[in-house]
């Protein structure tokens, strides 16, 4: 009935591996994968030591495999993911870029990766440069004043900022009710906003996908306690006015929000302080290359300007007499401790080493960035439809209005792209664009996959027109088809039982 | 499509209003609107709700709603089935996938909802927006 | 740069496509007033090796040649190389968020596998795909009981590990919860269930303990969910040391346990990152935050597996969602995956066997010492309180000069507990390395003049 392919393709293709069971289906008693040093100590009964109510046996169904099976078992399941390491993703606002392994490599180096965080601070210094180094990059390229690098993610260094912001507000007598958001956000912004205490009001967006600036003015109350924006937002755009949405919002004692989930189109070329934001953070697994790795660890670290500084999450880094490093974990102020120990140390590391092998030179990758996301656009504008027409920065999005007419939507096209090699673009993101299409490429795309890209975009449109079947039972070529996710969510299925 | 006996809310449920029991549900739009229904929480007989209070939601795999009470009502019975069957929701909104039934405590307030006339061409508004 | 695929020829011809001569102009949206004029002041170009000589320099400026008895919710266990080869594949450590369920059925299926892992390990029926780390799985559980209960306020063990404790109170704060503390027996060194008894009332949401607890002991959990579930609340328990599982009853009676992973196949790492895990009772299962990966078919019947019940989470639900939790630690919990499927039902007990011996192999002979006693009752498993005669923390200083870092000093964290360090050993200390400490604490105890005549391991002597 289908074909799997309209066209030869141009890319490698991805191994296809047999299928592979549960680990726990594959066990059998007796068999195992790591054996310990023997026991250089008088054994003890566990029984005795601790007591029968506090004892137990060996785990039930607990798997018991061998070396090799182990290494069999998830080099396959590797073979089926799809990786930066194979190819683009165009995913807007994930910016999936390279994770270099010299990252990996230092991450791992005795004296990082060993280091507890308890230990004496003298015996940490290593570690403490580590971290003030970053906190300095962070601080010149944001042009803010000083950095936490406590946050464990975007979302955790979002609710950091807000609650920044609440006790910033309440310091001076009003945490105020109100935290506005564009509709054009990601989903994390208002529910950041609600598990800090505020209620929500969505602001309009403009034809043009900026904010309305007429409904901020009437929106920016006494009320209000800040903005949260994404700049450039997430239609790809550069906020044009946000230096007069930062003087609004100021002249009414409220604070500028930044979502650092876009630097990757203002790094080297313009620094959020600059333009009036109070807080922001960044991803770190987005603009500074830390592995994704199938969905965390990352890092969200929050700048902030001088005025939040006393407001920042414990400990702190500070610089003691004699050019010491040290924690300074007495600060009233502060909103409190979002997080045991110090951070995504790990993911730190390989942010530094990122940063370290550019130097000023980071410039160079937005510029390739934004190059590459305004190549996209120009050549595949004439297929799909852009609800904005103007030049995007580092991601572009369109509609799928020109293929719905045939019954395709955004959703099709995207598992289709999968046929051609491709991870899916980002689909029905940002909602204020009905069927989008959210597409950023990185600098890490050569012209040779972007070209790639463009090819297996225009077959997709032209299939759209002329056998939209094909596109709408997509994907072919993968191992599973279309997953029953309606039957998962009914009857969730969670964990592997034994008889099943 | 839309039972001539029932009234229906803005927020796209249905009351119909037998003496002083009312039973509520979620209309046809509202459930193609969500796409496959795959839990459904209500509250428990005794629960009060002042008319658009939440009574509850109905989950889907790609959203999540909250159920509007049409009325002023005091819960007294709950659709056992659907803690089961969520997609009986898609397949009969009006019919055997009621939510609830409870004793109206202000039955005026039927005036203030829609007759299926006027929530038809609500609803055709509705589409001709989203196809604009 | 080599993480740039362009060349400037191409670049040019990209731009000409465009319309457009320089790189430059690509900004042009950006007003004036906004742009940077200036290269940033940072540090670098470095090359590869550039890079890795000023990551070694640093290394060298930290411990790696000390021995540690650290604990405290931080620990040493031995990690297979051959899970960190299979960790580093680019399918693994490259790839996105499985929302694309055709591709990636590698991280999903390996999801579903961790989540089993949990379950068995913990006594619960379902687990997530893991938190950021412990302490945030314990305040989102807390979280977690208050939505259930539909309570406001939290009771909350002094027992438990204070920087998690913090992490509850900063989280509580935002939400306006009301945080009681329920005091430790001095004795035992358990919580003080007669006190938790007392403080239960009918605005309680949850009880959170942890188990082994910040002081080594284990906790009496039946009891303390009895009385817990008679108030009509939930109970919470917090697990750091994981290893523990493989030879401690896990805690079967909570309603939902928060466990850091670390201990099993993370590297201390200076704190993290790690992988928290939240596991409770299948009913619970659409409160809990953080992604699950669920079982199921494809239209021609083949097993698959997804992401599940993602209404719960902020991209769908923005105002309304359960937390705003975006990542989870997935390359994390696929490190402790692959550990467990190494280390296997035997492995995790034999592991749990040895940190039990060489625990109290340690205490043995500290308490050889003169005035050097374990300071609670209650049974322990690698972690125990000591009590010395002197100040814990000048000791460590005598011990440092050995390379050796000694017990946590209790003082700072509980006013009460002074002359009391948290001695953890496992199974990656020699008895050789215990040697050395309980030697070197012989020797700074006599010249710190408080012990006479310190005795001395016999092995020591030869």
């Amino acid at each position: 009935m289908s074909q799997p392919h309209a066209q030869p393709m141009s890319k490698a293709t991805r191994h296809v591996s047999i299928n592979e069971r549960l680990l726990f289906e594959q066990s059998a008693p007796g068999k195992r994968g790591m054996e310990l040093p023997p026991c250089d100590v008088p054994a003890v009964d566990a029984v005795e030591a601790l007591g029968v109510e506090f004892s137990r046996g060996p785990v039930e169904h607990f798997p018991e495999v061998s070396e090799i099976e182990v290494v069999r078992h998830f080099t396959r399941l590797s073979t089926w993911n799809y990786a930066i390491d194979l190819g683009m993703y165009p995913l807007g606002s994930c910016t999936m870029k390279y994770n270099p392994r010299v990252n990996e490599f230092v991450a791992r180096l005795e004296g990082l990766a060993t280091e507890h965080p308890l230990q004496p601070v003298e015996l940490s210094q290593g570690c403490l440069r580590i971290l003030r180094t970053l906190e300095e990059v962070l601080e010149e390229v944001t042009g803010m004043d000083a950095v936490t690098l406590q946050p464990c993610a975007g979302a955790q260094g979002e609710y950091a900022g807000i609650a920044m912001i609440r006790a910033y507000l309440a310091d001076r007598g009003n945490p105020r009710k109100k935290v506005l958001v564009p509709d054009s956000a990601h989903g994390t912004n208002p529910a950041t906003a609600v598990t800090a205490g505020y209620e929500v009001v969505n602001i309009r967006s403009d034809a043009s996908g900026r904010i309305d600036m007429a409904h901020l003015a009437e929106y920016a109350t006494e009320d209000v306690a800040a903005l949260m924006v994404t700049n450039p937002n997430t239609v790809g755009i550069f906020e044009q006015d946000i230096a007069r949405a930062a003087e609004i919002l100021h002249a009414r004692g409220a604070l500028l929000y930044m979502d650092g989930a876009n630097m990757n189109a203002l790094a080297g070329v313009a620094r959020p302080g600059d333009f009036g934001v109070d807080v922001m953070h960044m991803n770190l697994h987005k603009t500074f290359s830390t592995p994704h790795g199938g969905g965390g660890p990352g890092a969200g670290p929050v700048a902030v300007k001088k005025h939040l500084e006393p407001f920042l999450p414990l400990p702190v880094l500070v610089e003691k007499a004699g050019g010491a490093l040290g924690w300074d974990a007495h600060r009233p102020k502060s909103i409190g401790r979002l997080r045991a120990f110090s951070g995504n140390f790990g993911v730190l590391v390989r942010a530094l080493a990122y940063a370290l092998a550019y130097g000023p030179g980071m410039v160079e990758a937005t510029r390739d960035a934004v190059l590459n996301a305004n190549y996209l656009r120009k050549k595949l504008e004439d297929v799909y439809e852009l609800p904005f027409r103007q030049p995007c920065m580092h991601e572009v999005v369109f509609s799928d209005a020109r293929q719905k007419k045939h019954g395709v939507n955004t959703m099709d096209i995207a598992k289709r792209l999968i046929d051609y090699g491709f991870h899916p673009y980002t689909t029905a993101f940002p909602l204020i664009v009905p069927g989008a299409l959210m597409i950023e490429p990185t600098e890490s795309e050569s012209r040779q996959e972007l070209d790639l890209f463009v090819e297996a975009m225009r077959s997709i449109a032209a299939e759209a027109a002329e056998t939209p079947e094909l596109v709408k039972s997509a994907p072919h070529s993968t191992r599973v088809g279309r997953l029953d996710e309606v039957g998962a969510a009914r009857k969730p299925v969670l964990r592997w039982t034994p008889g099943e | 499509m839309y039972p001539k006996n029932y009234k229906y809310s803005q927020e796209h449920e249905w009351v119909l209003l037998e003496g002083q029991t009312a039973t509520v549900g979620i209309t046809d739009y509202a459930q193609h609107s969500l796409g496959d229904v795959v839990f459904v929480e209500l509250p428990k007989p005794g629960a009060k709700f002042s008319a658009g209070g939440v009574l509850g939601t109905v989950e889907s795999v790609k959203a999540v709603s909250e159920i509007y009470s049409p009325i002023t009502l005091e819960v007294t019975e709950v659709n056992a089935v659907l803690a089961n069957a969520p997609e009986k929701i898609n397949q009969d909104p009006h019919g055997a996938a009621w939510l609830l039934k409870g004793r109206a405590t202000n039955p005026s307030e039927m005036a203030g909802l829609m007759d299926a006339t006027a929530y038809e061409a609500f609803v055709a508004e509705k589409e001709k927006e989203e196809h604009a | 740069m080599r993480y740039l695929p362009k060349s400037d020829a191409e670049r040019r011809a990209l731009l000409a496509e465009l319309g457009l001569s320089s790189m430059d102009q690509l900004f042009d949206s950006i007003p004036a007033a906004c742009r940077l004029e200036r290269p940033l002041e940072v540090p670098g170009p470095f090359s590869e090796k550039e890079i890795i000589d000023y990551f070694r320099a640093r290394a060298g400026e930290n411990a790696a040649d000390h021995t540690s008895f650290l604990g405290a919710g931080v620990y040493n266990h031995l990690r297979s190389v051959t899970a960190d080869a299979l960790l580093q594949r680019g399918e693994f450590l490259t790839s996105y968020t499985p929302y694309q369920a055709e591709i990636s059925q590698g991280t999903l299926q390996a999801i579903f596998e961790f989540q089993t892992l949990m379950c068995q390990l913990t006594g619960q029926e379902v687990a997530n795909a893991s938190m950021y780390d412990g302490s945030t799985a314990t305040a989102e559980a807390a979280l977690m009981a208050v939505r259930i209960s539909g309570r406001q306020r939290l009771v909350v063990s002094r027992a438990l590990h204070p920087e998690y404790r913090q992490v509850v109170d900063t989280y509580a704060a935002h939400l306006g919860l009301v945080v009681a503390e329920v005091p430790f027996d001095a004795r035992t060194g358990q919580t003080d269930l007669a006190a938790l008894g007392s403080s239960l009332d009918a605005a309680t949401a949850a009880v959170v303990l942890q188990s082994p607890n910040f002081l080594g002991a284990l906790e009496n959990v039946p009891q303390a969910a009895e009385l817990t579930h008679a108030s009509g609340a939930l109970l919470v328990t917090a697990i750091a040391e994981a290893v523990s599982l493989g030879s401690v009853r896990p805690p079967a009676e909570a309603d939902i346990v928060a466990m850091e992973t670390q201990s099993l196949g993370l590297a201390p790492s200076f704190g993290g990152p790690f992988a928290g895990v939240i596991a409770t009772r299948e009913r619970y299962v659409r409160h809990m935050p953080g992604r699950l990966a669920g079982q199921t078919t494809d239209a021609q019947g083949r097993r698959g597996f997804v992401l599940t019940l993602a209404t719960r989470e902020q991209h769908i639900r923005r105002e309304k969602a359960t937390s705003n939790i975006c990542t989870n630690q997935a390359l994390c919990a696929l490190a402790v995956t692959m550990h467990l499927a190494l280390l296997g039902k035997e492995g995790l007990r034999e592991m749990a066997a040895q940190n039990l011996a060489k625990a109290r192999y340690a205490l043995a002979e500290l308490e050889k010492l003169p005035g050097v006693r374990r300071a609670f009752t209650a049974p322990f498993f690698n972690e125990v309180t000591v009590e010395f005669p002197a100040s814990v923390r000048m000791i460590n200083q005598h011990l440092l000069r050995e390379k050796i870092i000694g017990p946590l000093p209790l003082g700072p964290y509980f006013p009460e507990q002074t002359k009391r360090g948290l001695l953890c050993v496992t199974e990656t200390h020699s008895r050789g390395d215990v040697d050395r400490l309980v030697t070197a604490t012989a020797r700074a105890l006599e010249a710190m003049g408080r012990g006479a005549r310190a005795a001395v391991p016999a092995e020591a002597e030869r």
